[in-house]
Order: structure tokens, then C-alpha cells, then sequence
């Protein structure tokens, strides 16, 4: 397998790797010197790093030869979210997907998710693992508001909004856990690399 | 002790360094926009470098304080009464802080000693005015508290430089630079700063950028100081409340010491971007 390495400043290294979170594994496991920070996204790794201790030659050397490790953890690292799913955009879904409003909840509770990584806005996890059938555009006019909790899904991912924001995700349900709480330690429920599953409950 | 928001000004947040290292959960680095301005002001008031400060767009603020204290004013060239700035000030109970409207710079900061002590959010007292963390904007009315002064003294004065009137901010290349027809046209272009510019991105207006790639790119992370370039073609510096990942090509990465600068840019001024020197710090 094959990394490319791309500029990113005097601090950070952006690589593009086929298996982004077995390759994070891997890159954790060598704790290498200098290394601070990990972000994770779609395709990419950035490795920030402490231009007084390495620099992105020297990183970059390490960082090429790094085969990605299984990064998935059994057991303990799957938690489980209810949802109540009563969305708003549970028809249209259904509609473009050309399957009935039973079907997407189905397919939606039955995925196993992987949470691949965090963006937008703080603990909004992108789920990757969504049913290619539930794989629908987002909403044209985004809405203004979405509130805390609205398990919605856009394109190959599904998501929970850790807190109110405005958003074009559309909308199947409520997840009766908070997925983001400053007060808690850690405050993110789905950092990167957590397995995923909805349950179906009634309100 | 306690400080009361008699006028908010422009805009006014509580700064510190912010939250690094959080950015695989999506929370931004936030923290204080002028770094430099922001640390010299809690050493003119005896304060650890990274005390919590009050960041003052444009000026405007007016405050009261509860009991006698010393303050500090940084950063953006504006009148500040009593007093003036880069050099501590004396507050007896009562007295008013008024900051006039910035000459010169975007952005004050104002320092206390002992600090502002507001609960920290995930390791850090900053507003992050797009992730929604910390203390809301400051309001005329509210009440800030501040913390115990430590042992060290007040410094003098600090004499600084004033800000270049021909701004221009070091880049080196980014990750996307090969999405873009002629990447090298971001350093022969002036470019001027919009009024849409905030915390969360520097917006600049100029000539479009012309893309070679039209695909999209699948969201990657991006540092503070990336220039990101969205389908109009017109640059965004990435600033300290950005988001921690991005869907638009980043063309070029801004040197972290040249943040600070970006940090002071007006709404309608010029600036322009300069290769970086290949390694190290340009003397």
C-alpha cells in the first residue's frame, strides 16, 4: 500500500492513505518524537508536529513506510445509540431511495458504523458504514436550525448533531444519548475509530 | 474582584491559547487571534503568558472595576483613557476603562492582572465563536470575574513597532497546490480584506483563482493560517476559530508568525503573500 505525503506548513504533514484509521493506528503505535496531534478526515491524515524536535523530512521518511494496522477494536469499543426515528425527512428519503419509510429505518438500524472522523462543529462524528440503498443528496435549502441529537445522514455518512446548528443533513430521527458534553471527560460519545449501531426505540 | 462590561464595544471575547489538541473531535484551536499583542499584555500586568484576556475588535470598550487593579491595553493602536497603551494601568474602585475606536490594527486586547476566571471549557477560557465553546461574546452589564494577582510585578512599558502599512503574510506551499492553474498568481496579487472577515476565516477579494481540478474534495483537516480556495475563486485565510476540517483545496499555509499580523487586518486594506523561505525563519 501506498501513502503521498503533502505539504501542510512548517508544522504538519497532510498524507492521503486508502485506510486512514488503520493507518492512525499504525502512526499511534510507533509514538513517534515530535508527533502532537493526529487528525483523521475522509481520506487524509494531517500529523502536526513540533517543528523543534522533528521536521516533515524526517517525518516524512517514518511516515512513508508505515503499513496500516487492523484499527478495529472489539467489544468494549462499540456503543449503542436508541434513536426515536421520527424525522423529518423520513419520506423524502424513502422516496429518493426508491424504498419504503420502514425500509430506511431497517436499513438504518441494522448498519454497523465506524466513526472515521470529526468535523463541522465540535463532536459531529462522520459514521461511515451507512447501506449504499441510504446513500441520498442533502437537502437543497439547508435548515436555519437542527436540534442537539437529530440522527441524520448525508451522502455515504451518517451522523448525530452533538449540538444545535444549522445543517442540510437529512433527518430520520432523535438519539436519546447526548453525543456531546463538555462536562463529561471524554465530552465526545463517537470519537474516531468507535464502532457504531443505532437501536430502534419508541418515545 | 470583578469587572463590569459598561460597553461591549464592537465585539469583545475572552481569549487564552485556546484548546490545541482537540481537533480530532472538531473542536478548533480558537484562543487569542494576535498572539504577541495577547502575551505582552499579561506581562505588562505581572499575569502568566497565557492568562485569560479580553480580545476587543475595533475598540470601543468601556469597563469598570470593582476594586483597585491593574490593566493592560495591546495590540490594535487605539485611545485608551486613562493612561494609554503597552503599559499597565492603574484602576482604583469605580474607575472606567474607556477604549476608543482602533486607528490603526483590528484587534486590542486588554489584560488584568490576576486574569480574567471564568469556569475553562475543555482546558481553555476562549470564546470559539464557531464551535460555540467557552463564554458567550461579552454583553454591556455582565459581570467578569477575575482571578488572584500572583507574585510577579508589573513591567513598565513595552515600546512596540507600529503595524507595516503594506502587509504581507509568508506562505508555503499546501496540500492542494496542484488543483490551481497558475498557484503562484496568490503571490503577484493584491488583495483586499473583505468586510465578511471574522475570527473563523480572513475573507480576501481580488482576481479569481482558476482551478485545474473541479472534483470535490473529500473534507481534510486544516491548520490554522491555510489559505483555502472555494469554488468563486477568492482566498480564505483560515484564522483561529476555523473549522478543524475543510472541503475547498488549500493552495498555501501562512507561517504561524505571520498570524498575528493577519490577525490586525482591517476590512478594506491590502495585503499581499510572499514565498517563505525554504527553511527556517527569514532573518
Amino acid at each position: 500500500m501506498t501513502v503521498r505525503l503533502l505539504p501542510c506548513g512548517r508544522r504538519a504533514v497532510l498524507v492521503e492513505a486508502e485506510d486512514v484509521l488503520g493507518y492512525q493506528a499504525a502512526v499511534t503505535a510507533l509514538d513517534l518524537a515530535g508527533v502532537e496531534e493526529l487528525v483523521p478526515a475522509a481520506r487524509t491524515l494531517l500529523v502536526r508536529f513540533d517543528p523543534a524536535v522533528t521536521d516533515a523530512d524526517r517525518l516524512g521518511a517514518v511516515l512513508r513506510e508505515v503499513s496500516p494496522v487492523d484499527s478495529t477494536v472489539t467489544g468494549a469499543g462499540e456503543v449503542v445509540v436508541p434513536v426515536v426515528y421520527d424525522g423529518e425527512d423520513l419520506a423524502d428519503v424513502a422516496a429518493e431511495a426508491g424504498v419504503s419509510v420502514a425500509s430506511v429505518i431497517s436499513r438504518h438500524s441494522a448498519g454497523s458504523y465506524v466513526s472515521a472522523f470529526c468535523g463541522f462543529a465540535p463532536g459531529f462524528a462522520y459514521l461511515s458504514g451507512l447501506d449504499p440503498a441510504l446513500h441520498v443528496s442533502r437537502r437543497s435549502t439547508p435548515r436555519t436550525r437542527i436540534p442537539a441529537g437529530s440522527v441524520a445522514i448525508a451522502g455515504e455518512y451518517s451522523a448525530v448533531y452533538p449540538s444545535a446548528s444549522p445543517g442540510g443533513w437529512r433527518l430520520l430521527g432523535r438519539a436519546e444519548v447526548p453525543v456531546w458534553d463538555v462536562e463529561r471527560d471524554p465530552p465526545n460519545l463517537l470519537p474516531p475509530g468507535t464502532r457504531v449501531r443505532f437501536e430502534a426505540v419508541t418515545a | 474582584m470583578k469587572l463590569e462590561i459598561v460597553r461591549p464595544g464592537f465585539s469583545t471575547t475572552v481569549q487564552d491559547h485556546g484548546r490545541p489538541g482537540y481537533a480530532a473531535l472538531g473542536v478548533s484551536r480558537s484562543g487569542a487571534a494576535d498572539r504577541g499583542s495577547f502575551e505582552l499584555a499579561n506581562r505588562l500586568v505581572g499575569n502568566p503568558a497565557g492568562a485569560a484576556a479580553l480580545e476587543v475588535t475595533l475598540g470601543g470598550l468601556v469597563l469598570r472595576a470593582s476594586s483597585v487593579t491593574t490593566v493592560a491595553v495591546t495590540g490594535a493602536s487605539c485611545p485608551v483613557s486613562p493612561g494609554g497603551m503597552n503599559a499597565p494601568v492603574t484602576l482604583w474602585p469605580g474607575d472606567e476603562l474607556v477604549l476608543g475606536t482602533a486607528t490603526s490594527g483590528l484587534r486590542c486586547y486588554v489584560a488584568v492582572r490576576g486574569g480574567i476566571d471564568v469556569p475553562p471549557v475543555l482546558g481553555s477560557r476562549a470564546t470559539d465563536t464557531l464551535g460555540q465553546l467557552g463564554p458567550p461574546p461579552l454583553a454591556a452589564g455582565m459581570l467578569v470575574p477575575v482571578g488572584t494577582p500572583g507574585a510577579f510585578p508589573v513591567v513598565d512599558l513595552a515600546p512596540r513597532a507600529a503595524l507595516p502599512e503594506a502587509p504581507v503574510l509568508r506562505v508555503t506551499p499546501g496540500p492542494r497546490r496542484d488543483w490551481f492553474a497558475a498557484p503562484d498568481e496568490l503571490l503577484s496579487t493584491v488583495y483586499t480584506v473583505s468586510p465578511d472577515s471574522n475570527r473563523v476565516g480572513i475573507r480576501l477579494t481580488g482576481p479569481a483563482l482558476e482551478r485545474v481540478r473541479h472534483d470535490e474534495l473529500p473534507s481534510e483537516a486544516c491548520v490554522p493560517g491555510s489559505v483555502q480556495v472555494p469554488p468563486s475563486g477568492r482566498p480564505i485565510l483560515f484564522h483561529a476559530d476555523a473549522p478543524t476540517t475543510g472541503g475547498y483545496p488549500v493552495l498555501a499555509v501562512v507561517e504561524e508568525a505571520d498570524l498575528d499580523l493577519a490577525a490586525q487586518l482591517r476590512p478594506g486594506q491590502t495585503v499581499r503573500f510572499a514565498a517563505a523561505r525554504e527553511s527556517g525563519r527569514p532573518a
